[in-house]
């Protein structure tokens, strides 16, 4: 059985455990879900309650203990490793709270950088990265290293890395986890462009504001799934009550 | 509109109705859109009556276009605003009692109550997000966003403490 063509991801009853006998820990604990092509989704839920680890289930950092998952039509649970390691290079792209990005590289080296292990010509890595660099605002901070820049500057370097090598989905861990307000609008703006584009977003956050930027919302709690929100749809007539205008008051 | 915006509004210099209304569509952003000009048209004339503000014709001509000023009793009205220090209370007791009392009656899960609130909530903190992106950093209608998400976000917060307690007492039942 193949999974829906719709869809970019399909999760069957999957479950992750740590540990075993008393000391088991059922990270994820059997869930369900279908991501569409171009979807924008948001985990919530609070530290601990698995949406990190289900997030690194779907990019193939983290192996499943049972159940299936689906990536653009091909079951990848049971994949070997080094089958396991191309689609974490080629199919999906991973956005850290932390950056991660190597201190020693410029940026545009750092983008360069995972286009180059995927056995791309130094020119092409270089193009692609001026031209990842550009759209994500940074054209001119190419040169830098990671230290002369911005958290909100970092961020945007990682996620121009995370799209060096045209992924169908991009992962991102509370991305704005260790920026100010300013930087984290920046952020989202820039997630805005992509989902715009056709990219299939998850993002995993503890933070309201950040998870209402998507089109659906998944409320998670000690491993499984226990609430889902519509949110696309809506309209901007409402936008949270102006007490005291409108009315006569 | 509340009277006392458009009077401090007219503090700097007299001004035209729709003067005002360009700079409060300025200040307000996608928030002014819903704004008549009735509204404020409605407001000034209740203004005038009461005494905070006088329609003067421009230049003393037999020109239409009237200004209106504060009058001296105006600009009392605008200190005294200023200094004020009310506040809009966001009505948290009524959803509280509304929980209280479907749990009473067995009318409604309260916890189905909450998590039906909590996406409306959501779905209200994307409006205002969506909205706070579309402005230029900067921008004066992106600020009061920005307040407006505070606001939601510590109201979903809420929300969650609620669902925490009403699991606890489901189960201790």
């Amino acid at each position: 059985m193949s999974s829906s063509g719709a869809a970019l991801v399909t999760v069957r009853n999957l479950r992750k455990d740590y540990g075993s006998g008393e000391g088991l820990v059922r990270a994820v604990d059997g869930v369900n879900l279908e991501i569409a092509r171009g979807e924008a989704l948001a985990v919530m839920g609070p530290s601990g309650c698995g949406k990190t680890t289900l997030l690194h289930l779907m990019g193939g950092i983290n192996r499943v203990s049972s159940g299936e998952l689906w990536l653009d039509g091909k079951r990848v649970d049971g994949l070997p490793e080094r089958a396991l390691a191309r689609i974490r290079r080629r199919e999906v792209g991973f956005v850290f709270q932390a950056f991660y990005l190597m201190d020693e590289l410029t940026a545009q080296e750092n983008v360069e950088l995972p286009a180059l292990l995927a056995g791309r010509s130094s020119g092409e890595a270089r193009q692609r990265a001026r031209q990842l660099l550009d759209q994500v605002g940074l054209a001119d901070r190419a040169g830098h290293l990671p230290s002369a820049l911005s958290g909100g500057q970092r961020q945007r370097v990682a996620i121009a890395r995370a799209l060096v090598n045209e992924p169908h989905l991009l992962l991102a861990d509370e991305p704005t986890g260790n920026l100010d307000t300013n930087a984290t609008l920046d952020v989202l703006r820039l997630f805005g462009k992509l989902h715009e584009s056709g990219l299939t977003l998850v993002i995993v956050t503890h933070d309201e504001r950040i998870a209402a930027t998507a089109d659906r919302l998944i409320m998670m709690r000690d491993g499984a799934f226990v609430d889902e929100a519509m949110l696309s749809g809506g309209t901007r007539g409402d936008l949270g009550g102006l007490r005291g205008f409108g009315g006569e008051g | 509109m509340q009277q006392e915006v458009l009077l401090a509004l007219l503090a700097k210099e007299a001004s035209q109705g729709s003067q005002l209304r360009t700079r409060l569509i300025q200040a307000l952003g996608p928030l002014g859109e819903a704004m008549n000009d009735g509204q404020i048209y409605v407001t000034l004339g209740r203004l005038e009556r009461v005494g905070l503000i006088a329609r003067h014709r421009e230049g003393g001509s037999l020109s239409e276009r009237k200004l209106y000023a504060l009058t001296a009793a105006g600009q009392e009205r605008v200190a005294e605003w200023l200094a004020e220090v009310e506040w809009p209370k966001p009505d948290l007791a009524e959803f509280h009692l509304k929980l209280i009392a479907a749990a009473r009656a067995g009318l409604a899960d309260p916890i189905g109550i909450i998590a039906a609130q909590r996406r409306e909530l959501l779905r209200r903190l994307r409006g205002a997000q969506q909205a706070a992106l579309d402005e230029d950093a900067g921008s004066e209608a992106g600020l009061l966003l920005e307040g407006i998400v505070l606001r939601l976000q510590a109201d979903l917060r809420w929300l969650e403490a609620c669902e925490q307690s009403w699991s606890e007492r489901r189960r201790t039942r």
